[in-house]
């Protein structure tokens, strides 16, 4: 047995090379007479395109292509195709309009690509980019979903009226009105979902390559599932077969989302490698990148919740307008739906929802998922207005989300919205977590804080999400255009060294660590002689990647599987060697034995006799240890847990600082305690970020992005985060084989709405009860001076 | 970036040379703001004029009762230089504060003040102390040096050499940070010394400014509770994504209080 399989602190893999500067990135990887695209973008939110002319561009110094979405056309350049198809509560399709890899005809936001300058060295190209010219007609811009929705509010697409996408629903309304009838408080809650840019630490960038002597494509690029922007890539966009494409994702620097979705720029620099016969490479700068990636999150939303005298929670309604930018991007309508309006039970026993959502399209960037997806924003709409009911029904807020509870012993438990959540105590992660923030304490530190002069808040969330996306049958009915299962292959060698192939994409996650655990405990092999492979389309089996916290239960239990067959089929082999029949063989920490006697074969006995055949049941068995296995998940996870976070406000200037943050979640089994640890705190700093910092603002009239760098888009930093308490209350998954949940994106979901209700509770005293998000310096010093007369006269 | 022509001159009097020598020539000192324009394609310049090979231009040293600190002087070393931290440590205090360890090690006195951004920290700094700059030809009192948004009393041709800091009594800077750029939304610094009672003010308007009535009040006695009657109008302040004037102009209230509290801790 192994003292580094499942549950151990192991170092990651993978450090090594990214400590001492040696990872491999798309930038880095360099081709012989590589060319630069370089993307000439529009710098109008709204206007016709009347004309483009490249003839200035086209005869600038080293210039060897210039494309625009005229070219495109001509060539059958298909537009990128939308891989959600998510319904009218009619059951009518959602409006799909065309999204062009370079625009025709219109312009829809900054930034929308007009034309593809490729030339020999990447300044020629920046050069030859500021040489195209056009000309427009300005229209009138739309960037927010409250304008977007009037009458007579600039329309982007002729034929979708009002700007919707799709007007849906989820839930009972009839059963969810009927509990409204009955209720004895009603608490009511107004709040936007402030709009977010991923902005991973790595710049999008593609290369692509063309071999005209086969007719072989191959695209290195910053991707989380090379094997679907291959699908998407070559069905939709160029045409090409599957096999004459191969799509390469090596290291990436961080994806959150951003990097999950087929994006204009890996298809044209691909097309044009063709065109050309020479490789083109394309690398985003993080200029480029607000213009360019797809942006998140982005509601307006009205919430009503229904108690009875006890604050039992009766019913919840909730009614959004979500903006899905200019065009619809890979996941876009399924984030503020499916992945929003399903997860409004909470943990919480609400026998009645209805959420209804209407998607909107704005002059802004797609947007579309981003770490939690959906998620964030459903926790943020529950854990704010439970802790409105609360503060008004003068119940504790602890108090009444016990009393509201999903009993542990309950599951699996069926929601009115679709999802039957496994398992889970989330009683257990709330004692915990108050008990590690000290909770009781908090009052006294209040007091403290008060002789100082700040305002002390605390705050707490309970939350569940559902990840592990998802079992094919229903994510089909839920409007998804692929299966969302993933694949592993196990390749033992005859050494007993093990190489896996997983379908997953590791852009930081440490899969190369966590998937070696996994096959350690199983196998009894040291990590030491496990590697795994991923992000090549030419060497891994078709998988669906990396996103909402999919890999460990998704792409780990795919390589459970795969080992399970290894493991059944050394069974064979070890009775042949054994002389013992096959139903008595039995595997357990790297050696099969006869059961019941000291008869074994090792493990690597075992492969080696599988390579060299001499005496093998050849009659009956192939030689080699191989195997392949696809893994489609039964249901959904659901991991859950507690965070409380503690604030101060310094009442003078409105500046909230974020003292301590504690994190008790529910992630099923740990599979490495510091790669959880880790990605828990990236999460909470991420949420931290936009409940305190971050903020995509446009424009409102002319439709600029105003936000457009770090000078004004703040990302969180070291130094405005706390150490951050993170520890786990494990139930372990009922529905795969490792009983994992997930661990991406949990921080990310219950850190916006805990930090909020923190900064509510330290206003309290001025009779506030919501604060939109981020918590500005300027906008807290305004509610404070607003409410001073009212606090005073208390 | 945009192609230009790169000279690295000797002396000063070859860097003046080089400057009148062609169109649209900049003088690069630490390149803080510079660089990231250019980088940005904001501006195109046809030669940088790089003056840190230029010897002696990057000394502190003092001179009876002033600091002289040599206009190509990073803003770690006076941040870290003995002298200055003893001599007036609120401008060391100041210099420790702008930008990031990596602007700090690379920005310059002479560059940032000869560029006048109205967030910047070292503006309010010479004004609350009433510095004098010198330059290739004459001295300007700092209360004549910062004359508008980017715009300073500098000739274009005209090179910053050293700045005169008296050695006041006491003194402080506070800040309010933008969170994203850390750039001053708001910065005060206070000052009792040989130029008097002073109260600077930057990031708030287009350039750094001084609080006349706020030095006044404290002229009768340097304590917060002076100021406290006093407001700031929002009146010609600047309204930006991050903060509207009226907030500017309450922060520059808690400020000053809170540099003065400082400045007699």
């Amino acid at each position: 047995m192994t003292d580094d399989g499942i549950g151990a602190h192991l170092l990651r893999k993978e450090d090594k090379r990214f400590l001492t500067g040696r990872g491999n990135y798309v930038h880095d990887i360099t081709r012989p007479n590589q060319l630069y695209a370089v993307f000439a973008r529009s710098p109008y939110a709204h206007a016709d395109l009347l004309a483009v002319d490249i003839s200035g561009a086209a005869e600038a110094p080293g210039v060897v292509g210039v494309f625009t979405g005229e070219d495109l056309k001509t060539d059958g350049i298909g537009g990128l195709p939308c891989g959600w198809g998510v319904n009218n509560k009619d059951g009518s399709p959602m409006k799909e309009p065309p999204h062009p890899a370079l625009a025709i005809g219109k312009l829809r936001h900054v930034g929308d690509p007009i034309a593809m300058v490729v030339a020999e060295t990447l300044k020629e190209a920046r050069d030859a980019a500021e040489l195209v010219t056009y000309d427009v007609t300005q229209l009138p811009a739309v960037t927010g979903v409250a304008d977007a929705v009037k009458p007579g509010a600039p329309r982007l697409f002729d034929d979708v009226p009002g700007n919707l996408c799709t007007d849906w629903e989820c839930g009972d309304k009839a059963k969810t009105d009927a509990a409204f009838a009955t209720a004895y408080h009603i608490a009511k809650l107004d709040l936007v979902n402030n709009r977010l840019v991923g902005n991973p630490m790595e710049p999008r960038a593609a290369l692509g390559e063309y071999d005209p002597s086969t007719g072989d494509y191959t695209l290195h690029t910053t991707s989380q599932f090379p094997h679907v922007v291959r699908l998407l890539m070559g069905l939709f966009v160029l045409n090409v077969p599957q096999h004459k494409i191969r799509v390469v994702a090596p290291d990436v620097g961080g994806g959150f989302g951003v990097k999950q979705f087929h994006y204009a720029e890996e298809a044209l620099v691909t097309w044009a490698a063709g065109r050309l016969a020479q490789p083109v490479k394309w690398v985003s700068d993080r200029g480029e990148g607000f213009l360019s990636d797809a942006h998140a999150r982005d509601h307006v939303t009205h919430a009503e919740l229904a108690l009875d005298r006890d604050g039992k929670f009766l019913g919840l309604r909730v009614s959004t307008l979500a903006n899905m930018g200019a065009y619809l991007s890979t996941f876009g309508p399924n984030i503020p739906t499916n992945l929003y309006g399903l997860l409004l039970a909470g943990v919480y026993t609400t026998p009645a929802i209805h959420c209804a959502v209407k998607c909107i399209f704005t002059n802004t960037l797609p947007v579309d998922a981003y770490r939690g997806a959906g998620r964030p924003e459903a926790t943020f709409v529950l854990e704010r207005i439970v802790d409105v009911a609360a503060r008004e029904m003068g119940i504790d807020r602890v108090e009444i989300r016990r009393r509201n509870f999903i009993p542990a012993d309950a599951f699996p438990y069926q929601t009115p919205v679709m999802m039957a959540y496994d398992s889970g105590d989330h009683g257990a992660t709330l004692k915990k977590a108050l008990d590690i923030a000290d909770w009781a304490g908090f009052a006294e530190r209040r007091r403290e804080a008060a002789a100082r002069g700040k305002l002390r808040g605390i705050g707490l969330v309970t939350y569940i999400e559902a990840c592990g996306l998802a079992p094919s049958r229903i994510a089909g009915q839920l409007g998804a255009r692929a299966g969302l299962y993933e694949s592993a292959n196990i390749r033992v060698h005859p050494t007993g060294d093990i190489t896996v192939f997983t379908g997953s994409h590791s852009h930081g996650q440490g899969h190369e660590t966590a998937f070696a655990q996994i096959v350690s405990s199983l196998l009894g092999v040291s990590t030491e002689k496990i590697e795994i492979v991923h992000g090549d389309t030419a060497k891994i089996p078709f998988g669906l990647g990396t996103y909402g916290s999919r890999s460990a239960s998704v792409g780990g239990s795919a390589i459970a599987k795969a080992v399970g067959k290894v493991i059944d089929k050394g069974k064979k082999i070890a009775a042949h060697m054994l002389e013992a029949a096959e139903h008595d063989i039995e595997f357990a920490a790297g050696t099969f034995k006869v059961a019941g006697t000291d008869r074994t074969k090792s493990f690597a006995d075992v492969v080696l006799a599988a390579y060299i055949p001499h005496d093998y049941p050849l009659e009956t068995l192939e030689p080699g240890m191989e195997e392949n296995a696809f893994y489609d998940p039964v249901n959904f996870t659901f991991p859950g847990g507690c965070h409380v976070a503690e604030v101060e406000i310094d009442p003078e200037t409105g500046i909230t600082q974020l003292l301590a943050y504690t994190a008790v979640d529910d992630v099923g089994t740990v599979i490495n305690p510091m790669i959880v640890e880790g990605q828990i705190h990236g999460g909470v700093a991420q949420g931290v970020g936009q409940a305190l910092l971050e903020n995509c603002v446009y424009d409102p009239q002319s439709g600029q992005l105003l936000t457009g760098s770090f000078m004004d888009y703040c990302m969180p930093r070291a130094d405005d985060l706390p150490n951050i308490v993170v520890a786990t209350e494990v139930t372990t998954c009922r529905t795969n084989p490792l009983g994992v949940k997930g661990c991406g994106e949990v921080g990310t979901i219950g850190s916006p709405a805990t930090v909020i209700n923190a900064v509510v509770d330290a206003l309290a005293g001025y009779g506030v009860t919501h604060v939109d998000m981020p918590a500005s310096p300027e906008k807290i010093w305004r509610i404070i001076r607003a409410a001073a007369p009212h606090a005073a006269a208390e | 970036m945009h192609s230009f022509s790169y000279f690295r001159p000797a002396s000063i009097t070859e860097a003046t040379n080089l400057l009148a020598g062609g169109e649209d020539r900049k003088l690069l000192a630490g390149g803080q703001t510079l660089l990231p324009t250019l980088k940005q394609r904001l501006a195109h310049p046809t030669a940088l004029v790089d003056l840190k090979s230029i010897p002696g231009f990057a000394t502190i040293r003092h001179e009876a009762d002033v600091v002289v600190i040599g206009a190509l002087t990073r803003h770690a070393e006076v941040a870290a230089s003995e002298l200055v931290t003893g001599a007036i440590p609120a401008l060391a205090k100041l210099a420790g504060g702008i930008g990031d360890v990596q602007v700090r090690n690379r920005g310059t006195l002479g560059g940032s003040i000869a560029n006048s951004d109205p967030a910047a920290d070292y503006p309010a700094g010479l004004l609350g102390l009433g510095a004098t700059i010198g330059t290739d030809r004459r001295a300007i009192p700092a209360d004549d040096f910062f004359t508008g948004l980017f715009e300073t009393a500098l000739q274009p041709d005209e090179i910053v050499t050293q700045v005169y800091f008296p050695i006041p009594k006491r003194a402080a800077y506070v800040k309010f940070a933008n969170q994203a750029s850390r750039y001053a939304i708001a910065g005060v610094f206070v000052s009792d010394g040989p130029a008097g009672i002073r109260v600077a003010v930057t990031g708030a308007g287009p350039h750094a400014f001084r609080l006349p009535d706020f030095e006044r009040a404290l002229e009768r006695s340097f304590a917060p509770a002076s100021l406290a009657p006093l407001t700031v109008s929002p009146d010609g302040l600047n309204t930006d994504l991050h903060a509207s004037a009226e907030y500017r102009a309450h922060l520059i209230g808690v400020l000053a209080r809170r540099a003065i509290a400082a400045a007699i801790a």
